[in-house]
């Protein structure tokens, strides 16, 4: 008999305790009247027939409890709507950004054990500590050398002409060693890797291929194995496809192929270019590792004293390295979000607060009716997990919508490949939805049933809140205020940040230059000459084009190419070792400043006379001259960098190489026909730059044949406006003001609700009150009073915690700031002051209502 | 509940155990074993419904307004307290001779098939 009580516990309780003992009583009878046989088939069809009609009395009471709500929601449209918007909003928010916060901060690198993985570089000390790429010698010793990291390999990342069985076009790519994909514990999707045949010398060129490369070239042909690609003029063959979310070391890397090394590449330890990855052997530590490259470190400055003085080894994790950038700016959108999903539940929690007092009447009635405390329970859950249910999925979708949006937070970033929405998030989200709907809705509203059950009913008993509950929906909508002023607070210092930033001089006007790249295949155009006479023809033609004011050739485009960075030493001081002026080197064709309007200060532009044959010419920058040539006229004056003595003919303008929020080097420029043939022909100038009064479109054309006709198969590509390249330089940032700007203004609208739902319910419920108090001679202005000071009271209190809590998180964020005081004052008092604004806007309304009381009326629903 | 009574249609076709409670109640009220005895007994023993059934049949029927539960009890001397009794309202009555219509027809159309060879 034991058991079948026991399953009488699967029926819901209440149908358990209206029929639970007559089903025993029953069963009990059949029981003494089955002989021993029929016992198993007795049994067997007991707990057939528990649970199949267990389950339908489950679904009875749910299609119940589901039409009631319905109906509810129906009455109450305002409610539903209000509930499932704020709920809908808390969830995206989260959902979305906490995608992101995944990809940057948690799981960063999706390989195989990524917490071994390392990056390693070399640290001149002096230079910064970020480090730089290392000499392949250098390389070539940690590996012989190192007992605690395995795998060791080397990449470069450059870009090739590619040519498939399609138009000529640019790719990025990246030379590795052929450790490097095992290194990081990848598959190919289709095909192979590389294996240590790939990388000797003399072997057959063998390329990888991206996933989107692959479908671009070939339209995802399966049997692409063995079929070739022409990379700057030299066959490759492809050996295999990576697997879509593959994108290591840049978003944009599209092939990969072999790094061979030959024996003299390892004398130079000066030409430093490889990038370093390799793994912690299992069980070793990172400062372990750490401590043994700093042994290794101090042997090969012993070993090479000039090329490696002071010259350290640092060790990164990598996952931490490639998220450093973004994590400030992850952890702030993650803040933000949170900070809207904790004010979507306060409000839902007031919300839910503000209706179970207002159904405090219905649920005594059903109470006295009968219905059992468990089945109130029971009937307010199921109301609480469809609203947290709709309202998740309407979030799923906000959050599907925002994924592009986000994902544009971080361009060109390895690490977001398109996230999928995390689902763990989105668990955690609604169950805070969910927690939410059942501590504020089902809990209030059972206490006020039961244990008011009586005086709920009572006419007339008033059904305003108990003082705690009061208390408690003052704080939530106070904790609302803090919340929306520090979200807008936080985005207003942003905006401003991007204001500051928009307004940075890039040291060249943008508008009207049209640029773009041609780039000189190598082995073809290594000779200076060649390239020289490829230059005057396409310019002096270009040049000729109806519109077309100015144009030129140069090495890298600011903001575009910031590395190109070299030590200068003015003529008659030592050389430092390793040197400290640094400058930002370019080749360029004379009508380069003319073209980016760059300020000719002293002096002329190169010329098409300062040949080979010529003295060696410079341009340099207002703070070359400044900085590292102080007093005098620089003109004249002469400085040793890149391998010759150069004589300063004339002094330009600085220019942002490095971008709007950098600082960069100084900057000189050199004539493109006086660099050294084969030496530096990785500087040649690529980059066609042109001034114009009309537009791409029209120009374009004409550009094409011009080049074409110079060389036939050159590509063209980056076709893009000079102010294309400077609105990129805030297109992040943009888009973070944008992001987090809309979460304060969802934060500010939901406190607004917060406020006004508070102060109408309060009014609502104290009409009889109110109308006493006017029967009784109140005047307008003390009845507006008591209505408005309540609202005043929280609004203040909100935003006094609110700019505390800005001024704290103002202080974590300085770095993303751009030099905008974390306290600014002028942002302080914006938001305060909207803050404010929005306090009045929320209790006009109840204040209106409040005014328009007719005490007669009020009195006599008495 | 009168009011708001869905047609006896909607209702259609009943459940076989909602008949068969429907059957046992027509003739008196009865309490729950009461109708398990008499449906086996109408049936042969050949129907025999499990209390999870018989009860979760009784709440729907309930809430449908095809039954209600009486008050008034029989002689004492009979009674059992713990058990309560039902009656079919004039509403289950009409949906009960529907669904006998309906299974009428349905035997006169198999009978035209040719499904069913005896009088049944």
């Amino acid at each position: 008999m034991r058991f079948y009580r026991f399953l009488l516990r699967f029926y819901p309780s209440s149908f358990r305790s209206e029929y639970g003992g007559e089903m025993t009583a029953i069963f009990a009878g059949r029981l003494a009247r089955t002989g021993r046989a029929g016992l198993p088939a007795l049994w067997i069809g007991a707990v057939l027939d528990t649970l199949v009609n267990a389950v339908r009395a489950h679904a009875d009471i749910l299609r119940q409890d589901a039409a009631y709500t319905w109906r509810t929601m129906r009455r109450a449209p305002g409610f539903a709507a209000t509930a499932l918007v704020v709920t809908a909003l808390g969830i995206g928010a989260a959902t979305s950004t906490y995608s992101i916060l995944d990809r940057v901060l948690i799981h960063p690198l999706p390989f195989r054990d990524p917490e071994r993985l390392v990056h390693l570089w070399q640290d001149p000390g002096s230079r910064g500590s970020w480090g730089q790429e290392a000499s392949p010698g250098n390389v070539r010793d940690w590996k012989r050398m190192s007992r605690t990291l395995e795998g060791m390999a080397g990449y470069h990342r450059t870009s090739f002409n590619l040519v498939g069985e399609r138009d000529p076009e640019r790719v990025d790519g990246t030379r590795v060693t052929w450790e490097f994909f095992r290194t990081l514990g990848v598959r190919p999707e289709f095909g192979r890797v590389f294996t240590p045949e790939d990388d000797r010398a003399g072997a057959p060129g063998t390329v990888v291929l991206s996933h989107r490369l692959w479908v671009n070239l070939f339209s995802a042909d399966p049997a692409v194995a063995g079929r070739k690609v022409i990379l700057d003029d030299v066959p490759f063959v492809v050996i295999g496809v990576m697997p879509p979310d593959f994108r290591f070391p840049a978003g944009n890397a599209e092939l990969w192929t072999p790094l061979r090394f030959e024996e003299a590449d390892f004398a130079d330890r000066t030409d430093t270019f490889l990038l370093t990855i390799a793994r912690t052997k299992p069980g070793v530590s990172i400062e372990q590792a750490r401590a043994e490259m700093r042994h290794i470190a101090g042997q090969l400055e012993r070993g090479y004293p000039k090329a490696n003085a002071q010259m350290g080894i640092t060790v990164n994790l990598l996952r931490e390295e490639m998220s450093r950038q973004s994590r400030l700016l992850v952890t702030a959108l993650f803040g933000a979000a949170l900070g809207v999903l904790l004010i979507a539940c306060a409000n839902l929690a007031n919300l839910l607060l503000a209706r179970a007092l207002g159904r405090r009447r219905e649920l005594a009635v059903r109470t006295a009716m009968g219905a059992g405390r468990e089945r109130l329970v029971r009937q307010l859950l199921t109301e609480s997990l469809i609203l947290a249910g709709c309202g998740g999925a309407l979030g799923i979708g906000i959050a599907a919508a925002a994924g592009p949006l986000l994902a544009r937070l971080l361009p060109g970033s390895a690490l977001l490949r398109e996230a999928p929405l995390d689902l763990r998030m989105l668990g955690f989200a609604a169950l805070l939805t969910l927690v939410t709907g059942v501590a504020f809705g089902v809990v209030p509203a059972l206490r006020g049933s039961v244990d008011t059950a009586d005086s709920g009913l009572r006419e007339g008993a008033r059904e305003g809140a108990g003082h705690r509950t009061e208390r408690l929906r003052s704080f939530l909508v106070a904790a609302e205020v803090t919340a929306s002023v520090a979200l807008l607070i936080s985005s207003g210092l942003l905006i401003r940040a991007l204001w500051r930033v928009q307004q940075v001089p890039p040291g060249f006007r943008a508008a009207g230059v049209l640029t773009l790249r041609t780039p000189l295949p190598m082995p073809r155009y290594e000779k200076t000459d060649k390239r020289e006479q490829f230059y005057k023809r396409v310019l002096s033609e270009v040049r000729t084009l109806p519109g077309v004011s100015s144009a030129a050739y140069i090495t890298g485009l600011p903001m575009v190419m910031t590395g190109g960075i070299w030590g200068a030493t003015p003529e008659g001081e030592p050389p430092q070792f390793p040197e400290r002026r640094m400058v930002s080197m370019r080749y360029v064709t004379p009508g380069f400043f003319a073209t980016l309007a760059i300020p000719l200060r002293l002096g002329r532009d190169v010329a098409l006379s300062d040949t080979a044959s010529s003295p060696y010419v410079a341009v340099v920058s207002e703070s070359f001259a400044t900085r590292y040539l102080p007093g005098g006229s620089p003109i004249g004056r002469r400085f040793r960098c890149v391998f010759e003595m150069r004589t300063i003919v004339g002094v330009v303008g600085d220019v942002r190489v490095r971008g709007l929020e950098r600082p960069s080097e100084p900057q000189v420029y050199l004539s493109s026909a006086q660099s050294a043939d084969g030496r530096t022909s990785g500087y040649a100038p690529k980059n066609l730059v042109l001034r114009s009064s009309v537009g791409a479109g029209t120009l374009l054309p004409s550009l094409r044949q011009i080049i074409s006709r110079a060389d036939p198969q050159l590509p063209i590509s980056d076709v893009r406006p000079l102010t294309d390249i400077v609105d990129a330089e805030t297109g992040p940032r943009g888009v973070q003001v944008r992001v987090l700007a809309g979460f304060a203004a969802i934060a500010f609208l939901l406190a607004g609700i917060g406020i006004h739902g508070l102060l109408a319910f309060a009014v609502s419920h104290r009409t009889r009150e109110i109308g006493v108090r006017i029967a009784l001679g109140a005047r307008r202005r003390d009845i507006l009073e008591m209505v408005l000071r309540r609202g005043a009271v929280l609004a203040l209190a909100g935003i006094a915690a609110g700019v505390a809590v800005a001024w704290i998180a103002g202080r974590l964020m300085e770095a993303l700031l751009a030099g905008v005081s974390a306290h600014d004052a002028a942002t302080f008092a914006a938001a305060v002051l909207l803050a404010l604004v929005m306090t009045l806007l929320g209790s006009v309304v109840p204040a209106m209502r409040a005014l328009r009381v007719n005490p007669i009326e009020a009195i006599r629903a008495e | 509940m009168t009011a708001s009574d869905p047609p006896p249609s909607a209702l259609l076709p009943l459940p076989a155990a909602t008949f068969h409670i429907l059957m046992a109640l027509a003739e008196e009220d009865r309490h729950g074993y009461a109708i398990l005895q008499d449906v086996a007994a109408r049936t042969r023993g050949e129907v025999r419904l499990g209390p999870g059934t018989l009860y979760r049949s009784i709440q729907r029927m309930l809430e449908q307004g095809l039954i209600v539960e009486v008050r008034e009890r029989p002689a004492p001397e009979e009674d059992d307290e713990r058990r309560r009794y039902y009656r079919i309202t004039p509403f289950g009555g009409v949906v009960a001779r529907a669904e006998g219509r309906r299974l009428a027809e349905l035997v006169k159309l198999a009978r035209a098939s040719g499904f069913v060879t005896r009088p049944a």
